[in-house]
């Protein structure tokens, strides 16, 4: 995984709530077997006309936020289903930051394993970045993991929380399961114990 | 932990499966089923592929193919779309290389793993059952933690039997009173999520409780702990009782004989304790709840079937009102509208919802020596291929295929658009599934969510309509 450090970049504003996963990446898209080359499918229903050719009024098809790095959306984004195939398609189209209110909870776990930052701040301060990210290139976002803050095109900082595990495999761009295979012998114990507790589950 | 303390049915299994407390609150979490289908392995097993790694307890888990498959004939053959075959081929390669077991196609268990992991026993109470699929939650019903994960969490499943959690917030929706005639399982969770919110579970697994989901059967709670996910929890359950212990015994991966009353003995442990704390409860009267049905492409607008379509400058938040007049164009919706007059073209009777004997059961009565309406095509779907046996068994098919409704085989289906069974841009389905999302049913398609009955009273009647108004004719 790609470590994320500080990131500045051009932020995309998306005033919609309940932003659900089958509009972030539809289900017709869920058929390949690789976890890359999927951000041309990003948004597709609403990036693309019928005869397949783009939506100009989609912000992604627009300059300079066809080269957007961080998202702004409003309550409740990545909601519905768990397909990771959500972040794996902002990852691609070159996302690295989504700032909502509110997050799907499986997007959000989800994110972080592929080394997107999911950033939760309230509405009004969500509303405000929106303004900023509305700018275009002139008001580039920063945002600073290790201090916790995003910084806005003004100077100011807004300090935004972020679980400190996750945080620590974040920065460092470590993998979940090199980390879990830590507690092996644990996890040995735990299944001798529970084997002979519940023989049932060991067919 | 102290043994003193009240503890709820989400605190007793989560604790009964802590292998570590890591400094910050993070727990390694044991995992005693991992169900997987073809969707969201692939990668997974490639990691693992990648990483040289194995998978730790094959037992522990099992696959099947379910989204991507055709429910006609045609499913035996080659698959015509060679992604989806790719997916599926990829899957029974996998399957082989890590000793996997795996229910295969022309297998009769074949079926939506949330239908085939209750009814095949492989789904358990008191288990931690996880699967790469949202709708996990449907399993919470037999009183286990359940819940959907990602494909990297898929991965580190496979690789290490458990994943790293943060413990969730508790919360308990209490359903009180005897449900109205026409209600069903359905209705009471399309309420719940109407009155929560699609982000009202948020971070919480909800438990639900009350007399009114103690009466329901087995399938009715799978039904509503399925859709906890579209009030935004991350799983739902219900405490195991006498209703579940009489479903699991004799179910083929069950426990037997001693090891079933020895499992029952844990089982009957695990209900919330007197005082155990909830940070945040909700209340609903059963007997308040009319047939639900959807308006617009959130689970949570929902409204009773005697309503009208809602008039965006009925709300008060600006925001709120762009999304609804979006909703009202994306549905081809007018304000004020009558729900009951609202013309369909597809009826779709199946998905990890509401695609059970029971559900199925349900459809039959009310389609029972009637006919589909002109011009509306409706499809039943059967849960499983053990479902679709037991409905042949009992006429069902006969009764459906009679009153004009294709009768198909297991899978998903027109759940969601990525097999042969989709929407055409433009059309109405009434629809028993569980998301109405823009596009969930196939690009420009229209989804109106709602119960088994009310999905063949619509298909009757040629537009959304009200059960009520069908009372079983057989
Ligand atoms: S029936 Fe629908 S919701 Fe259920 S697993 Fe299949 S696609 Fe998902």
């Amino acid at each position: 995984m790609q470590a994320f450090t500080t990131l500045t970049g051009i932020a995309a504003p998306l005033p919609e709530a309940n932003v659900d996963t089958d509009k972030i990446i539809p289900a017709r898209f869920l058929k390949t077997i690789a976890r890359t080359g999927l951000g041309k499918n990003l948004f597709a229903n609403v990036r693309y006309k019928a005869d397949g050719s783009e939506n100009p009024d989609f912000i992604l098809n627009r300059e300079p936020y066809r080269k957007s790095e961080i998202l702004v959306a409003l309550d409740n984004f990545g909601c519905g289903s768990s397909r990771e195939h959500a972040p794996w398609a902002l990852l691609d189209f070159g996302i690295r930051c989504v700032i909502a209110p509110s997050f799907g909870d499986i997007f959000h776990n989800n994110s972080f394993k592929n080394g997107i930052l999911p950033i939760r701040l309230p509405r009004e301060i969500c509303e405000k970045l929106m303004e900023d990210a509305k700018l275009g290139a002139n008001a580039r976002l920063t945002v600073d993991l290790a201090r916790q803050v995003v910084v806005r095109p003004n100077g100011e900082e807004i300090p935004f929380e972020v679980d400190a595990f996750r945080k620590h495999l974040l920065l460092n761009g470590l993998d979940d399961i090199g980390q879990t295979l830590q507690h092996a012998p644990a996890i040995d114990g735990f299944e001798a114990r529970q084997k002979a507790a519940q023989p049932w589950l060991y067919a | 932990m102290s043994a003193t303390r009240p503890r709820t049915l989400f605190d007793k299994i989560w604790d009964a499966h802590v292998v570590e407390r890591l400094p910050d609150g993070t727990v390694v979490l044991y995992i005693d089923k991992h169900l997987t289908h073809e969707v969201t392995s692939p990668q997974a097993f490639e990691g693992l592929r990648m990483a040289g790694r194995k998978v730790r307890r094959p037992d522990a888990t099992i696959a099947v193919v379910d989204h991507n498959i055709a429910t006609d004939a045609s499913r035996y053959g080659t698959i015509e779309d060679p992604e989806s075959r790719q997916q599926v081929e990829t899957l029974e390669r996998n399957v082989k290389e890590f000793g996997v077991p795996y229910i295969p196609l022309t297998d009769q268990r074949q079926g939506i793993v949330h239908v085939i992991g209750p009814e095949l026993g492989l789904s358990l109470p008191g288990m931690t059952i996880v699967c790469g699929d949202s709708h996990t939650s449907t399993h919470g019903a037999m009183g286990a933690l359940a819940f959907g994960i990602g494909t990297s969490e898929v991965e580190h499943v496979l690789a290490t039997q458990t994943l790293l959690q943060k413990p969730a917030k508790n919360m308990r929706v209490l359903v009180e009173g005897n449900l109205a005639v026409g209600c069903t399982a359905k209705d009471i969770v399309l309420a719940i999520i109407g009155k929560i919110g699609t982000a009202g579970g948020t971070g919480h697994v909800i438990e639900y409780a009350g007399d009114a989901i103690r009466a329901l059967d087995m399938a009715g709670r799978m039904t509503v702990c399925n859709m906890s996910i579209e009030g935004g929890a991350r799983a739902g359950m219900v405490a195991p009782d006498q209703t579940t212990f009489d479903y699991v015994k004799g179910r083929p991966f069950a426990p037997k004989g001693e090891a079933y009353d020895r499992a029952v003995a844990w089982w009957k442990t695990l209900p919330s304790d007197p005082g155990a704390h909830f940070d945040r409860e909700v209340k609903l009267d059963a007997h308040a709840i009319a047939p639900q049905v959807t308006w617009g492409t959130s689970p949570e607008d929902v409204l009773p079937i005697t309503g009208n379509v809602p008039n965006p400058a009925d709300f008060a938040d600006e925001a709120k009102r762009a999304q609804v007049q979006r909703m009202l164009d994306y549905m081809g919706l007018t304000a004020g509208q009558r729900l009951q007059d609202l013309r369909v073209d597809v009826v779709f009777i199946g998905s990890c919802t509401n695609s059970r004997i029971e559900d199925l059961r349900a459809a039959a009565a009310i389609a029972e020596g009637r006919k589909v309406a002109d011009g509306v095509r409706a499809l039943v779907v059967p849960g499983s291929g053990l479902v679709k046996a037991q409905a042949e068994q009992e006429g069902l098919d006969r009764v459906f295929k009679e009153a004009g409704f294709e009768w198909r085989e297991a899978g998903c289906s027109m759940c969601l658009g990525m097999n042969p069974d989709k929407l055409k841009p433009g059309q109405r389905s009434a629809s028993t599934s569980n998301r109405n999302f823009e596009g969930r049913q196939g690009p420009g398609g229209r989804t109106h969510l709602l119960s088994p009955a009310m999905a063949a009273a619509a298909a009757l009647a040629g537009h959304l309509a009200d059960v009520r108004d069908f009372q079983p004719k057989g």
